[in-house]
């Protein structure tokens, strides 16, 4: 048996533990499903109520996915510019630290002033939170680009543009491909977050009505839902990361040092 | 630009000039003076070995000449025009063998193709056939055939090394500038190395910049040999290398040609003691 196929065992084993576990405890303490429900219960009531919940997955996926791919647009946009100028990182800089430091919960009531509840404060959100790391991870990724990789071709002539395109960016692609993970993430978290203090669709919304109604099962439900496509999220992005910037898994042997 | 390709006995145009130039680090008191005033005349299709000591501003030079440093004073005037004009179809060799990590050898070696005219605007039609064949064509003359598929943190420095020459040769530059380009290798791979150079050089006659610290290198290869001094650099001798082509490793174990080695040895050595600050070794 390969390591990697053990270690996946190990890591499955571990959640079918966890679920046992827990399932054991409501049973033997009989809390009441009021406080805790019994996974059995949980998993029953999300494949019973899954129709009705499907439109508010979509609607939750959506916002997400629109904030993430703005996020993005605006992160690398930022990134590039702040990371291929010295100055223009050191004087960006604490202005992005204290932006990001702004916990984001404290922005979706402006938003929903400004635009009223629904998706756009979701899609905001999710922008507003997870463009940040890919800022930071586009500029530090250009401005450590190594000296002699960007003369191999200056020395040929080749222009700023050139450079940016041909050493600037690949270099830059493996920190651009982790920070997606992360921000694929955090755009998720802001769009539920925003749904829940504000919309009334979406899954954060649906947890929101269940929990006001003691509705406990169906709000596990949520939560389990809510893992699992953030746990998809980031195995997609995880696999694209893989794929396209392998290179940069042999870091030991970078020849350019 | 030179139309005709330069050949022996024909008076040569001149390819690489550096007048009155000089280069100092910094400003003020911390100033570090790298390179003093130098003049410096190289014609086409000579190939001229620059070696001294340590640190005597060797590099400054081919930095100078490929536009990746700006002359504190003086110009360059590089095939008729002052560098940072136009780009050149300039070959070169760093010490390090900088490939980037996420190229194959082959798209690596390709590089200056997707960079300098006339290739660039034919890249996208010709990377999957001729110019793959021509990087091919330079990995098998270095030795490296079915190599180029690889990345390169799967070949060794030696066979970097050899990627990184083929990487300068592959558009057919009139100018080479090579900064020790065989410094890390072994003494056998470095000789076959040093053949192969020759061979495209009498073919090819570019134009040949060559900085080394190794004096038989020097002989072997360069139809002229250029002397300077520690830190800051100036030229001290500058004499022609008549030795006759194809030379042969062999032929550097000759009186003559030890003669020669010896002499740029006492010059160097000379050169390292006349340091104004202590030279460390």
């Amino acid at each position: 048996m390969s390591v990697g196929l053990r270690q996946k065992l190990w890591s499955f084993g571990l959640i079918v533990i966890f679920f046992v576990g827990w399932q054991l405890f409501c049973a033997l303490s009989g809390v009441s499903d009021l406080v805790l429900p019994r996974p059995t219960e949980i998993i029953a009531t999300l494949i019973a109520r899954f129709p009705i919940l499907w439109p508010h997955i979509l609607q939750t996926l959506g916002t997400t996915m629109a904030g993430f791919v703005l996020g993005v647009g605006l992160g690398v946009v930022l990134g590039a510019v702040i990371g291929v100028s010295k100055v223009a990182y050191d004087t960006a800089y604490p202005l992005l630290v204290g932006f990001s430091s702004i916990p984001k919960v404290a922005v979706v009531p402006i938003f929903v002033l400004w635009f009223g509840s629904g998706s756009v404060p979701a899609v905001l959100t999710a922008l507003s939170i997870c463009f940040f790391p890919i800022v930071v991870n586009i500029a530090t990724g250009l401005a450590t680009t190594e000296p002699e990789l960007e003369d191999v071709l200056k020395a040929l002539g080749a222009s700023k543009m050139d450079i940016l395109w041909n050493v600037g960016l690949p270099r830059t692609m493996p920190f651009f491909f982790a920070s997606l993970k992360v921000a694929v993430s955090y755009a998720f978290v802001g769009a539920v977050l925003a749904e829940t203090v504000a919309s009334n669709r979406g899954i954060g919304n649906v947890m929101m009505s269940a929990s006001s109604n003691f509705n406990v099962p169906l709000v596990f439900a949520c939560l389990f839902i809510l893992a699992i496509l953030g746990v998809a999220l980031y195995v997609i992005f995880s696999l694209i990361e893989a794929r396209v910037t392998g290179w940069a898994t042999r870091k030991n042997d970078l020849v350019a040092t | 630009m030179q139309e005709n390709g330069p050949s022996e006995g024909q008076r040569r145009p001149t390819a690489i000039e550096l007048s009155a130039t000089s280069v100092t680090f910094g400003r003020g008191p911390t100033a570090t003076p790298a390179l003093a005033e130098t003049n410096l005349i190289i014609p086409g299709g000579e190939f001229l070995a620059l070696v001294g000591p340590s640190g005597c501003g060797k590099s400054t030079i081919l930095k100078l000449v490929s536009n990746l440093l700006r002359p504190t004073t003086g110009v360059v005037i590089v095939g008729g025009r002052e560098v940072a004009a136009k780009a050149l179809r300039i070959g070169m060799a760093f010490q390090n063998p900088t490939m980037l990590p996420w190229l194959t050898i082959e798209r690596n070696i390709m590089l200056p193709l997707k960079i300098v005219e006339p290739f660039r605007s034919e890249y996208r039609q010709k990377r999957n056939g001729e110019f793959r064949d021509k990087a091919h064509a330079l990995l098998a003359q270095v030795g490296l055939k079915g190599f180029g598929s690889k990345y390169p943190w799967q070949l060794s420095g030696g066979m970097l090394q050899r990627a990184n020459l083929c990487r300068a040769l592959i558009h057919e530059p009139r100018m080479l500038l090579l900064d020790e380009p065989f410094g890390a290798l072994d003494q056998f791979t470095k000789e076959e190395l040093w053949s192969i150079l020759q061979s495209l050089w009498l073919q090819h006659k570019p134009t040949v910049l060559l900085v080394t610290h190794d004096l038989r290198e020097a002989g072997f290869l360069a139809s002229r040999i250029c002397v300077m001094s520690a830190r800051p650099g100036r030229i001290l001798d500058d004499s022609p290398v008549d030795f006759p082509r194809p030379r042969t490793i062999p032929m550097t174990f000759e009186p003559d040609f030890v003669a020669l080695n010896q002499r740029l040895r006492e010059l160097i050595v000379n050169a390292r003691s006349n340091a104004p600050e202590a030279q460390e070794a």
